[in-house]
Formats: C-alpha cells, sequence, structure tokens
C-alpha cells in the first residue's frame, strides 16, 4: 500500500518553501501584535525568512531527486531559480523599506503578499506535474495582483491591480484549456509521463492546440510580444518595488516553468506535414522564434519614445524576454544555460535600475520621469555611476553582465545555426542603446531644476543598490562561476528521480 | 454515441448560457445565467461518473458562490429608494407558507433520523478505493499533496487581498 502524505525526506526537501511559508505567517502576525512604532522589524522577518531559505538552497543544492510522488523535483535547476527567486525577494524587501514609509502602506500584508508570491515562483520551479505548476502559478500571479494595487488613494495603481487582474485571469484561462487539452491527450498531469505518452504517439492538430494554448499563457507571464500589452500600464502603476519584484521575479518564474513544461513535457513535439521553416522541422521552438522576434522588435521600438522611466523600463523588459526566448529556440543545453544565466544578469541590473528609481521617489516627487533624472550624478555620484553601469549592462556593453550574457545568447543561436535570430537580436541591441543611454545623458549631463527636494539614502536602499551594482559588474568581469552554475543547473533538467536512500 | 450527444449537448448549452452571462442587461439576470451555466457544467461530470465533483460544483458553485454573487449585485445595484423594492402584489401569505412548510419538513427529517435506532453499523475499515469521493480524496492526500497544501497558501493571500480591497472603500 502506498503511504499517504509526505515521508521525512519529502520534508526535508519541501524544508526552504516552509520556511519561506512560515516567515509569510509571521508577517500576518506582526501585523497586528507590533504597536504601529515597531512595524519596520517587520521587514526583518522577511529578510531572516528569506536568508534561512537560500542558507538551506545551499546546503541542498548538489541534490537531485523527486520528491511527492513525482511531482515535484528537487534539482539543480530548481535550486538555481530559487536562489534567484529569493535574492530578488530580499532585495524587494530592502528596496521597499522606505518606499512604504512614505506612502503609506502597511508592512505586514506587504511582506506577506511578497513572501507569498515568492513560494509560489519556489513551486514552479520545482513543480513538474501540471497541476502543482499551475497552483504555484496561481498563488504567485494573486499575490503580484494585489500587490500591484497596493497604494491605497492611487488611481494608476488600482487602474494597474484591475488591468492585471483581468488580463491575468484570461491568459491563466488559456493556460489552463492548453494544460487539459495536454491531460486529455496523454492521460496524465505528471510531464514525464505526458513526455513518454506523446514520444509514441503521434502529434496530431489537437497537441498543436494545447501547445499553441501554453506558448500564449506562457507568453503573457514573461510579458513576451504579442502578449505584452498589460505590462507598460501594469510596470508603471504598480508600486516600483513591486514593478521591480514582478519584472525579475514573475518573469524568471515563468521562464522556469516554460522549461519545465517544454523540455521535460514535450521535448519532441514538432508537427508533421506542415514542412519547415528556415530549415528546421516545425515544432514548438518556431513559435518562441515568433514570439522572440517580435518582442526584441516591438520592446525596443516602442521604448525610444518613453519619457516615463517605468514605462521604458517595461518595453525594455519585453525585448529583454525576447532576447532571453533566443536561448529556449536555440534549444541545446547551451542555450538552455545561456537563457539561466541572462536571467540572472538581467535580475541584477533590472533591480538596481528600479532600485535608483524608487530612491528618487521623495515627498512630493513621485520621480518616475526622465526629467527627475536630470542631474543625479551630482547629487549623488555614486548612484550616478550605479546607475550607468545598469544602463550599460542593459544595453550589453562591455564590462557589464549584460554584455557576457548577450555573447552566450548570442552564440547558442548561432552555434545551433539560427544565424538570422542571431543578426536580428545584435540589431535591436544596437537600437535599444538609443533609450539607456539617454537615460545616462539625463543622469550625467543635464541640470537638475532648482528647487527639487533631495535624494535621502537609507542604509537598506545602500546595500540593495551595492549588491546589484557588484553583481552586475562580477558577472562581466568573471561570469565563469555563474556559466558553470548555469549548465550544471540546465544539464539536470529532467535527470532528477525518485530517491531510494535513507531519508524513505 | 449516446454519450457523445449529451456532451455536446451540454456543451451547446455552456457555451450559451456563458454568451448569456456577458450579454445580459441585467447583472441579476447574468448571474443566474451563471448558475445555469454551472448546473450545466455539473451535468457534464455526472456524464463523466465524476458524481462526487458534479455534487461539489452545485454546492459550491451554483450554491455558495453564486448565491453571494447575487447578494453582491443586489446590495451594490441599489439604484430604486428602498421604498420602490416594496411589491404591492407580493403574496406574504404564501411566502410564509412554504417556509413553514420547509421548516417542517426539516424538523421532521431531525426528529425522524434522531428516534430512528441505529440498526446498521458504520463499517469499520472502509476500502481504500472505492467509490468516487474517495479516488477525490486518495488523490488529494497522494498525487496532489503539495498542490493541495499550496493551495491553502493561495487562499490566504487572496483573503488578505480581498479585506485590504475592502477596507478601503471605508
Amino acid at each position: 500500500m502506498t503511504a499517504i502524505g509526505f515521508s521525512r525526506g519529502d520534508l526535508y526537501y519541501l524544508l526552504p518553501e516552509l520556511i519561506v511559508c512560515t516567515g509569510a505567517l509571521l508577517l500576518l502576525l506582526a501585523d497586528v501584535a507590533l504597536s504601529q512604532q515597531r512595524q519596520a522589524r517587520a521587514a526583518w522577518v522577511a529578510i531572516l525568512s528569506l536568508g534561512a531559505a537560500a542558507t538551506l538552497l545551499a546546503v541542498m543544492s548538489a541534490s537531485e531527486t523527486t520528491i511527492a510522488r513525482g511531482t515535484f523535483a528537487v534539482d539543480g535547476f530548481a535550486i538555481f531559480f530559487k536562489l534567484l527567486f529569493v535574492m530578488s525577494a530580499a532585495v524587494t524587501v530592502l528596496l521597499s523599506h522606505r518606499y512604504l514609509t512614505i506612502e503609506g502602506g502597511r508592512p505586514g500584508e506587504y511582506y506577506f503578499l511578497v513572501l507569498c508570491a515568492t513560494a509560489g515562483m519556489m513551486i514552479m520551479a520545482s513543480g513538474i506535474d501540471l497541476i502543482v505548476l499551475f497552483i504555484g502559478l496561481e498563488t504567485m500571479a494573486v499575490c503580484f495582483y494585489i500587490l500591484a494595487g497596493f497604494l491605497k488613494p492611487n488611481r494608476r495603481s488600482n487602474e494597474a491591480a484591475v488591468k492585471y487582474f483581468l488580463l491575468g485571469a484570461f491568459s491563466l484561462a488559456l493556460l489552463l484549456y492548453g494544460m487539459s487539452l495536454l491531460y486529455g491527450l496523454t492521460g496524465s498531469t505528471a510531464l514525464r509521463a505526458i513526455a513518454t505518452a506523446l514520444a509514441s504517439g503521434s502529434s496530431g492538430r489537437l497537441l498543436a492546440v494545447a501547445v499553441m494554448l501554453l506558448v500564449a499563457g506562457l507568453g503573457f507571464k514573461i510579458a513576451a510580444a504579442p502578449f505584452h500589452m498589460w505590462a507598460p500600464d501594469v510596470y508603471e502603476g504598480a508600486p516600483t518595488p513591486i514593478t521591480a519584484f514582478l519584472s525579475v521575479g514573475s518573469k524568471a518564474a515563468a521562464f522556469a516553468m516554460l522549461l519545465r513544461i517544454f523540455f521535460e513535457g514535450l521535448p519532441a513535439f514538432h508537427l508533421d506535414g506542415l514542412g519547415s521553416v528556415f530549415g528546421q522541422p516545425l515544432g514548438w521552438a518556431s513559435f518562441f522564434y515568433v514570439l522572440s522576434v517580435l518582442s526584441m522588435t516591438i520592446g525596443n521600438l516602442a521604448a525610444l519614445t518613453q519619457t516615463n522611466v517605468k514605462r521604458m523600463l517595461a518595453y525594455s523588459s519585453i525585448a529583454q524576454a525576447g532576447y532571453m526566448l533566443i536561448g529556449i529556440v536555440a534549444g541545446t543545453p547551451r542555450g538552455v544555460s545561456a537563457a539561466l544565466l541572462y536571467l540572472v544578469v538581467y535580475a541584477f541590473m533590472q533591480l538596481g535600475a528600479f532600485g535608483v528609481i524608487v530612491l528618487m521617489r521623495r515627498e512630493g516627487v513621485a520621480g518616475d520621469e526622465l526629467r527627475d533624472l536630470a542631474g543625479l550624478s551630482s547629487r549623488q555620484p555614486a548612484i550616478g555611476i550605479a546607475m550607468l553601469l545598469f544602463m550599460l549592462s542593459l544595453g550589453g556593453i562591455p564590462p557589464t553582465a549584460g554584455f557576457m550574457g548577450k555573447v552566450w545568447l548570442f552564440a547558442s543561436a548561432i552555434e545551433a545555426g539560427y544565424f538570422g535570430l542571431a543578426v536580428i537580436a545584435v540589431l535591436n541591441s544596437a537600437l535599444s542603446l538609443y533609450y539607456y543611454v539617454r537615460v545616462v545623458v539625463y543622469v550625467w549631463v543635464r541640470r537638475e531644476e532648482p528647487g527639487t527636494p533631495p535624494i535621502v539614502l537609507s542604509r537598506a536602499m545602500i546595500v540593495a543598490l551595492a549588491f546589484a551594482a557588484a553583481g552586475t559588474l562580477a558577472l562581466g568581469v568573471y561570469p565563469r562561476i555563474l556559466f558553470e552554475l548555469a549548465q550544471a543547473s540546465a544539464a539536470s533538467l529532467g535527470r532528477a528521480e525518485p530517491m531510494l536512500g535513507w531519508l524513505r | 454515441m449516446l454519450e457523445a450527444i449529451a456532451f455536446y449537448g451540454l456543451a451547446a448549452l455552456i457555451l450559451g448560457f456563458g454568451v448569456m452571462v456577458i450579454t445580459a442587461r441585467s447583472a441579476v439576470h447574468s448571474v443566474v445565467f451563471l448558475v445555469l451555466n454551472f448546473l450545466a457544467v455539473a451535468v457534464v461530470y455526472v456524464v463523466l461518473g465524476a458524481e462526487f465533483l458534479a455534487v461539489i460544483q452545485v454546492l459550491v458553485y451554483a450554491g455558495g458562490i453564486v448565491v453571494l454573487y447575487l447578494f453582491v449585485v443586489m446590495l451594490v445595484n441599489q439604484k430604486r429608494t428602498p421604498e420602490a423594492h416594496h411589491d404591492p402584489h407580493r403574496k406574504t401569505g404564501l411566502g410564509i407558507m412554504l417556509a413553514s412548510a420547509v421548516l417542517a419538513e426539516v424538523t421532521a427529517i431531525v426528529v425522524y433520523t434522531a428516534s430512528a435506532p441505529s440498526a446498521s453499523p458504520i463499517p469499520v475499515s472502509s476500502p481504500v478505493v472505492g467509490g468516487n469521493t474517495e479516488q477525490v480524496g486518495w488523490l488529494l492526500y497522494t498525487d496532489y499533496l503539495i498542490a493541495f497544501e499550496v493551495a491553502s497558501m493561495l487562499l490566504l493571500a487572496a483573503m488578505v487581498g480581498a479585506i485590504l480591497f475592502a477596507r478601503r472603500m471605508d
């Protein structure tokens, strides 16, 4: 007879998620228990539980097993992503601290939602069963819907929340429909079983519909064109630290889910009898090819004319999703590892860039317009240098991490025979330099308008920005460690087996 | 064959009610069409042999959630004055009669069950995988245990969000 519930081993491997969830529940308690003056301690609870989860993840980094009856994989791939989520969540907490005081939100509820979203992402990175993946995605999405509208009197924030909720629910419905078709075709929700069932049978039209629905649903979550419409409005309206977390964490989690579904569940999918495109058989990579080209081009072209920095970074993040998709299109181990590497690089530079925008938010100044950045370097030279670094990295200029990331991505495309895609990507990178450099011009060349309130640094902000800047620079100069890690993680995809050893 | 007819008939009904939900002019009508939609989905579950899901669908969705919707729609949608809601043709007598009939029925059930001797002992150990309900329960606590547990965090987060947005109204 099979056992009900979790075994001891299952619980051990679930500890990082359990710690994050416990931290979230403690924060809900803290919201009621702590007096108004001590509310700031909520941030400490969040940071400590994230730190504990990260430590545990590092301890179990060598594991490669599946638990909970083969629905949950704890492998290098999952741990790579989980560390990325925990890190982005911690930076988000640091960025949020003073922002919340200015905006007047309740820290307990806010950090609770941030930790819940993190837990959802962690489930998404480990799930190898459609239902587990979906529940993780939904947990993350619900938290982000609420966080996007967290600012009370702000009309833009409310609009962002409603828009994100409606479009998000719609995209989840598409995704769920795709999943249910996949279940109907194969009789299983487990990705490995789906792969086995599809390997023997032929790929029919219904499967093509299922794949298209999955691509659309996940394309929405990674904000890839043509499913990107929500991103600029939501990024602009949401509280800035949440925008940072949304653009980094949510995107990375959706990429993790995408890699799990397509590389573990549908590795052999291709459309029979429809010929080939660019010398490759028509498969899901062809869909991502289109998504990648559209995202890069539309994102970069739209970003050129933006005057609101948050909006500009939203379009830029659409373009960045296009770059990351190149690795998925290539589909080789090198391509996947390049996408993983770029996700980490992107996290550092994107969190940093949004961190500077958070810093510009002061009493009476929204700080998210391009002209608000004028004269930043003369007031805070260190922040000016950091912003320069983030923008150069986003644009892909050496010696920053963004350059190394793009080199690996484009090289993987050429290696896999997608020469045209690499050319389009390089042209797009050149195009994007215009609007990244424009930000630098505002920060370093333009004079500030007289009478604007001073920029005050807090300790938490300094730690967060220094961390992001150090990561952006270090990974550009010495990317080897991360590259090896990304390669090992990409290689572990689909390899984990159920445990047999001492813990069972 | 029979199953296919049932399925396509029900699918047409579900789609039709779905369209009516979004095209109905009055919000109350749209909620009522939503109930019909959910009921048709419940019948699909019965056709598929998932009786437990069908019952849950009726109890939770058609019964619980949509009734809540109706309350909200009726409470929020106060365009007319409260006096206008007093229907001059209201049949108070009929209402009281129906209500007392339901009350009598419930009392009868309670009295009957309480007085009836517990003749048949409840089987001590139910089979591991028996009927529909057991199967669903078994799956929830084995294959989908993680999803089941994470759903509780999801619901908690949704609840916090609902309270957050509701508190803002005052």
